[in-house]
């Protein structure tokens, strides 16, 4: 077993697998803190092999992914609902997302590779809270908003306010995020979502970008746009949407609006790209994004 | 910390006490000695440790080995009919689809899925379905021409 011995070993861990999220809830709450939930794995697991994330020995892994109440993708009442633990590859291929949400299958089916998709959840790549996430801009966009269960009782947040920083939530010791409420858009709002990385298959983003437009006799009705991987979280460029909104959807307006967008954005320069890179492409990705969600739009 | 697990492997039943830290990929190679399954990048990138995980390809040095308690794994041993080839990997071997083979068990298990999965496919579908699984030796038409050959088998009947 040599993969537990030096440097690429995971570190001793104390397994928990309840089946119910009351049980996993009651288990947070009697833990305090010194845990970490695993869904899908496919972030936390290579972190801890690598050293990336800070396993002290004998952190308890609180796995929720066999909590079948919280797997499944419903519509009701104007809005989609997905259970947390849901894998990303499901998403991808749901015909009710399809239909209702496109961009937030387009952006799954984008996610990592098949391998990873089949493991990853949704409520695990927002949880993960990396600047990157791909299903983190659509979801921006549309609107929507997390359910998340304590023990005591839940709240709801918009995804807007769920992240607070690289790898970081509002998520309070002893909360789980069990539920993402998308509200369906009326069948006239056209939306995109545009994903460049360094390569056309299974690649991390360099820039991500999700746009939603409502037009109404050739003036911006309603504008949103959400980017990823160019700010320390996925960010609303608000500026951009507000100096849109009103106005005629000429390619002038339009270059205007992707120009504020990328004095809006905050990227920085990594392995994958230099923060020039990141800005222009946001700058581009955006124009292109919004020209494709105004001709998907209808009125 | 040791964690009881029943399990399914190609269709045998297994009974193992597993690290909690360990992975699929561990259990499958040291103690199922099932070596066909590979260690690549142990980071999710490469695809080597492919296996089917209730019918789905994953790449098994992402799994903890508590987690499939309960779940049925497959890889390339399972499918073998008494010995006999399966016609995907016969469509390897005719299609020189194997350099140095350190990829092929996992390409092999991904390109099994989508042949179940997908009555129909374009190159570059097929190019996508298999954008998981990296092939050092950079030989992808060939390996593309294989899945092309089993699909002729498929639906030729010639398939199980």
């Amino acid at each position: 077993m040599r993969n537990l011995l030096g440097l690429r070993a995971i570190p001793q861990i104390e397994y928990h697998r309840p089946t119910e999220l009351t049980e996993a809830l009651k288990l947070l709450a009697e833990l305090k803190e010194g845990y970490r939930i695993i869904a899908g794995g496919t972030d936390l697991v290579p972190a801890a092999r690598r050293g990336g994330v800070s396993l002290p020995n004998h952190t308890h892994i609180i796995d929720i992914s066999s909590i079948k109440e919280l797997d499944y993708i419903v519509k009701d009442d104007g809005m989609i609902r997905i259970g947390a633990v849901t894998r990303v590859s499901e998403i991808g291929v749901s015909t009710v997302v399809k239909e209702h949400v496109p961009i937030v299958a387009d952006a799954a089916s984008q996610l990592g590779s098949l391998q990873v998709r089949n493991l990853g959840t949704i409520g695990g790549n927002l949880c993960n809270a990396s600047p990157a996430a791909d299903t983190a801009p659509p979801l921006l966009v549309l609107d929507a908003k997390v359910n998340v269960r304590g023990v005591d009782g839940q709240r709801l947040v918009p995804v807007t306010e769920l992240f607070t920083g690289p790898g970081k939530t509002i998520l309070a010791p002893g909360e789980i995020l069990a539920e993402i409420q998308i509200p369906t858009t009326e069948a006239t709002a056209g939306s995109c979502f545009i994903k460049l990385g360094r390569r056309n298959a299974f690649t991390l983003s360099i820039v991500s970008v999700a746009t939603l437009v409502k037009v109404k006799d050739g003036i911006f009705d309603d504008v949103r746009i959400a980017l990823g991987a160019v700010a320390p979280t996925p960010i609303r460029a608000s500026k951009a949407e507000e100096y849109l909104t009103g106005k005629e959807t000429r390619e002038q307006v339009i270059d205007e609006g992707a120009k504020i967008v990328a004095g809006e954005v905050k990227p920085i320069s990594d392995v994958r790209a230099s923060e020039e890179y990141r800005r222009d492409m946001s700058y581009i990705l955006t124009k292109r994004a919004i020209n494709c969600s105004v001709q998907r739009a209808r009125g | 910390m040791k964690v009881p697990i029943e399990t399914k492997v190609n269709n045998k039943p297994y009974k193992l006490e597993v690290e909690a830290r360990s992975t699929l990929l561990d259990i499958l190679r040291d103690e199922l000695k099932i070596k066909s399954v590979h260690r690549g990048c142990e980071d999710g990138e490469c695809g080597a440790c492919t296996v089917l995980l209730n019918g789905k390809p994953v790449c098994s040095c992402l799994v903890l080995a508590p987690q499939v308690g309960g779940a049925e794994i497959t890889t390339v041993e399972g499918l073998l009919k008494d010995d006999e080839l399966h016609p995907l990997m016969l469509a390897f071997v005719e299609n020189h689809a194997i350099q140095c083979g350190y990829c092929t068990p996992g390409v092999i298990m991904t390109a099994y899925y989508l042949l179940n999965n997908l009555t129909e496919f374009t190159d570059e579908e097929l190019r996508k379905g298999i954008e998981g699984n990296l092939c050092r030796c950079t030989g992808y038409i060939h390996i593309i021409k294989a899945i092309k050959t089993a699909k002729e088998y498929k639906d030729s009947g010639n398939w199980w």
